[in-house]
């Protein structure tokens, strides 16, 4: 993208000695309001965060490696530092993959992708000095924090009968998390809800207000960068959809607490409702995860192909027929509840539609290829190895979309399989992508390139050995969310298990890497991927100066996106 | 709500994108179908609360009429011993990569479109393979030192987005047709069984044979082993069910949601608390299939599996009487005993 904006900066950089003062240690990073330091933090805590979720995915790969109770007991009893009964131990499976499922979501990936990538490169992209509202946003960042807090005290606390922390899903549904569970824990995990949902909230009017005011003159909507377009979409999608849920959660604290039953038969309630309300959030929720995921790739084909976006409309709009789309589609995630045929038939044809657009997507990115003059830098490898992982779990989602097959798989391995391919190896894929792809730019230092392949090749071993057998356990019957299983199911459970040495494998060379960075990485240049990198961070400095364009750029007529 | 009307508006819709076809299939079970409702719930309810009601309105002619000959009386001698389950059938198969075999008409029509779909996705993921080595190939900077700067083509873009709604609606058929034969109600003088899902068992109702029930607890692993089932999927007492006719198959939750699956019948319903969910569930071979709740319940969610047992209408009727019930469609207690069908009197009780 052509602009003027390098003049503007080097001649601010001439001056950054004297006004370019960043505030002291505690009031940087504690009260900030610096949307790149902020950005940061937000990287920081969804390391931290996803470390966490990793650890505790880690025990139930353990736990499931082979059949019978082996690990649960012995952690239950590290953890309340008493012996324990079985049905202790079985709970205790039950708040792992509580929590693993609202970590992952929560705290690693939207942090991670909205909050540390979004605050980071929006403002920048399209040509603004920081977000609209700092304060907010710096807000939106410790709720998080707050929320990831009172989830971790919900482990701490009485769950139910059966031993301490929330054991309802991340899904929560009624009436398990009601008067299923009479412990605080799960009151503490729904409040956990609260805080992340209200920090969301307040970042998406800030993302939306940054993104509709704050453009620099020339850079109009059609012109912004597909990650811009791409976090537009996401912060709508987060402002029409966590409302819901927090409706939908505070209804489960009265019903909890105090006396209402919304969600409790007796009283003239219908647990079904919150189903309906939990996935007219949920689903929007998957495609908060993805859509900026879609973003990242597309800057990162278009910069290492050095050709533009093909089909920059199309894309963008794609995104924005995925959002609307998504909020129509939401009871596929509830064919066995017993809803009308109609019902189902409606909901297997919308969903199916969401192939169209995200086809589109896919085949524009080979098209952005095509004919380009590709380098296989480090982002650009994980980016392709996004696309082909992205197919894989597209395609058992078009599966899935079928109510009548779906009553085989529900609440099977299969679909663990199919939202772990577009999550874990989509989203966390892109978020690898895209770290790799502005990492200097953030830390004015190179990564390895050498740990950064290595790093890759042995993540895509692994995270598909991990997954793709799941597929397997759910087609031959394997219910999820189950500590123990037949022993038909132990081959693939094993094979899954030992691909989770590969991928826990495959981070330690990443943490290396960043190690690395800090102590040997090489200084990089404003501009270090060169050509084909030409929207309006690569015009800056690595790291960015702590206020950029302090003068507006103008961005000319005459680019491509 | 009026299904009817719903029906219409929902087949209006499907035909404005383009599925006219599909529809003919699909609308008639549609509108005839009466699903999982209050007005259902409440039905059933009501054959709850009298369950021999309706047995007598049926039997009042019948009940003069019973034919000695007729198979659906017929009881097979010597009681009822629990079937021994056939290995690979209607159980996960040892390190098994698919779909397991199919033992019900809805399952066997399913699966041919499972096997089809399987081979569409990976057709597809094939296809993009294909491209982006293709591409890696031939568009790198070795083999492609300057780059093209074309990024528009509309007839490729229309191409991309034309092709996939075709595959689409090519799948939406059979898909549609699928959905309706499961929603095919069971017929009127269907048996009806009635599973209830607990914290952590399952009890299972039969309404139509004097009420009698079967509370169904998870064997430990050893006893299962013992008997020459598979361990984590074997119970006490199994859900027993007459093969090759339709069953009116109900499901709900005592406490929290339960799910009522068997995945060798292509089979799963949620059981909710407050609701009675319906379908119908065929068997087609006599056999023991197994399956797990599918609905996070809380601690031992993974300890209360299902299984079924699917006898010849002799044998079940054995069952029945072993259990101290009635044959569904006979007169009510007092006259089974003098029906020529029932010379074993209920002596081995429950």
């Amino acid at each position: 993208m052509a602009t003027t904006a390098e003049h503007f900066q080097a001649h601010a950089d001439d001056h950054h000695a004297d006004h370019d003062h960043k505030p002291a240690f505690f009031a940087r990073w504690f009260m900030s309001t610096n949307h790149k330091d902020i950005g940061t933090l937000y990287l920081i805590f969804a390391i931290f965060a996803g470390i966490v979720g990793g650890a505790i995915s880690g025990i139930m790969r353990l736990e499931l490696a082979h059949p019978g109770i082996q690990y649960l007991g012995a952690v239950a009893e590290f953890l309340t530092g008493k012996p324990v009964e079985m049905n202790s131990a079985l709970h205790l499976w039950n708040v792992l993959i509580t929590a693993h499922g609202l970590i992952m979501v929560f705290f690693l990936v939207m942090p991670a992708i909205i909050g540390g990538f979004g605050n980071w490169f929006v403002p920048i992209m399209i040509g603004a000095p920081d977000m609209a509202f700092p304060r907010m946003n710096n807000i939106s960042f410790w709720l998080t924090v707050a929320g990831f807090v009172s989830l971790m005290l919900s482990a701490f606390v009485p769950g139910d009968a059966a031993g301490n922390g929330a054991g309802i899903g991340w899904t929560a549904y009624a009436p398990l998390s009601t008067y299923g569970s009479n412990g605080p824990a799960t009151d503490f995990a729904i409040f956990a809800l609260h805080l992340a949902g209200a920090a969301s909230i307040m970042g998406a009017i800030n993302f939306i207000t940054t993104i509709f005011n704050m453009r620099a003159p020339g850079m109009t909507l059609h012109r912004m960068p597909l990650f811009v377009w791409s976090v537009l979409v996401t912060a709508f999608l987060l402002l029409l959809a966590l409302p819901v849920l927090a409706a939908a959660i505070t209804m489960l604290i009265t019903d909890r607490n105090f006396g209402t039953t919304f969600f409790d038969p007796s009283g003239g309630g219908d647990p079904v409702l919150f189903q309906h309300l939990f996935w007219f959030f949920g689903h929007p929720e998957v495609y908060i995860m993805i859509l900026p995921a879609f973003g990242i790739i597309s800057q990162i084909v278009s910069t290492f192909s050095k050709k533009p976006v093909f089909g920059y409309l199309g894309m963008a709009y794609a995104m924005v027929a995925i959002g609307v789309v998504g909020f129509v589609v939401w009871a596929h995630h509830m064919y066995t509840t017993g809803m009308s045929v109609n019902t189902k038939l409606y909901f297997t044809l919308a969903t199916m539609v969401i192939a169209v657009p995200t086809g589109i997507k896919i085949f524009s990115w080979i098209a952005t290829m095509w004919g380009g003059s590709i380098e296989f830098r480090s982002p650009m490898v994980w980016a392709i190895g996004f696309i082909f992982l992205f197919v894989v779990g597209g395609v058992t989602g078009v599966y899935l979309a079928n109510g009548g097959i779906d009553d085989v798989v529900h609440d099977s391995y299969f679909v663990v399989a199919h939202f772990h391919y577009v999550l874990s190896l989509g989203a966390v894929t892109a978020l690898f992508a895209g770290f790799y792809y502005w990492f200097p730019k953030m830390s004015g230092r190179w990564h390895s390139e050498a740990l950064s392949y290595l790093h890759f090749a042995v993540f895509f071993v692994g995270v598909n050995m991990i997954f793709f057998p799941q597929h397997f356990l759910g087609l031959n019957g394997m219910p999820r969310r189950y500590p123990d299983y037949a022993p038909a199911f132990e081959h693939w459970n094993t094979v899954s298990t030992d691909g989770y040495m590969v991928m826990a494998a495959s981070l330690v060379i990443w943490f290396a890497n960043i190690i690395y960075a800090f102590t040997m990485g090489k200084k990089a240049e404003g501009n270090y991927w060169g050509e084909g990198a030409t929207t309006l961070e690569w015009t800056l400095s690595s790291p960015p100066p702590f206020h950029q364009f302090e003068q507006v750029p103008t961005i000319e007529d005459n680019d491509h996106h | 709500m009026n299904f009817g009307q719903t029906a219409r508006a929902a087949g209006h819709a499907i035909k404005a994108i383009g599925l006219t076809l599909a529809l003919f299939a699909a609308a008639q079970p549609a509108s005839a179908q009466d699903t999982a409702t209050a007005s259902e719930a409440a039905a059933a309810a009501t054959e709850q609360a009298a369950p021999a009601a309706e047995p007598a309105v049926a039997a009042a002619p019948a009940a003069a009429a019973i034919d000695p000959n007729d198979p659906h009386f017929k009881v097979a001698p010597g009681g009822y011993t629990p079937m021994k389950p056939t290995a690979g059938k209607g159980m996960p198969i040892d390190g098994g990569i698919d779909i397991q075999d199919q033992y019900s008409p809805n399952g066997r029509q399913a699966l041919g479109l499972h096997n089809v779909l399987v081979y569409i996705m990976f057709a597809i993921a094939a296809l993009v393979l294909v491209l982006l080595l293709y591409v890696m190939i031939r568009f790198n900077k070795r083999a492609n030192p300057v780059p093209s700067k074309t990024s528009h083509n509309t007839l490729l873009e229309v191409i991309w987005t034309g092709v996939p709604i075709l595959i689409l609606i090519g799948i939406s058929v059979p898909s549609v047709k699928l959905i309706s034969a499961q929603y095919k109600p069971a017929p009127e003088k269907a048996l009806t069984v009635k599973a209830t899902g607990n914290q952590w068992f399952w009890t299972y109702s039969y309404p139509d044979n004097g009420g009698i029930e079967v509370i169904s607890n998870m064997l430990p692993d050893e006893d299962a082993v013992k008997n020459g089932e598979p361990p984590q999927l074997a119970v006490d007492n199994r859900m027993v069910i007459p093969v090759g006719e339709p069953i009116r198959m109900q499901t709900i939750g005592a406490d929290v949601i339960h799910s009522f699956a068997v995945p060798s019948l292509w089979f799963k319903l949620d059981a909710v608390p407050g609701r009675i969910n319906e379908k119908v569930l065929t068997v087609t071979e006599p056999g023991v299939y197994y399956g797990q709740c599918s609905e996070l319940c809380g601690a031992r969610h993974g300890y209360m599996p299902i299984v079924v047992e699917a006898l010849p209408r002799d044998k079940f009727n054995a069952w029945v009487i072993a259990q101290g019930g009635k044959i569904d469609g006979a007169p009510d207690a007092p006259a089974v005993a003098t029906a020529p069908a029932a010379p074993a009197a209920p002596a081995t009780g429950a």
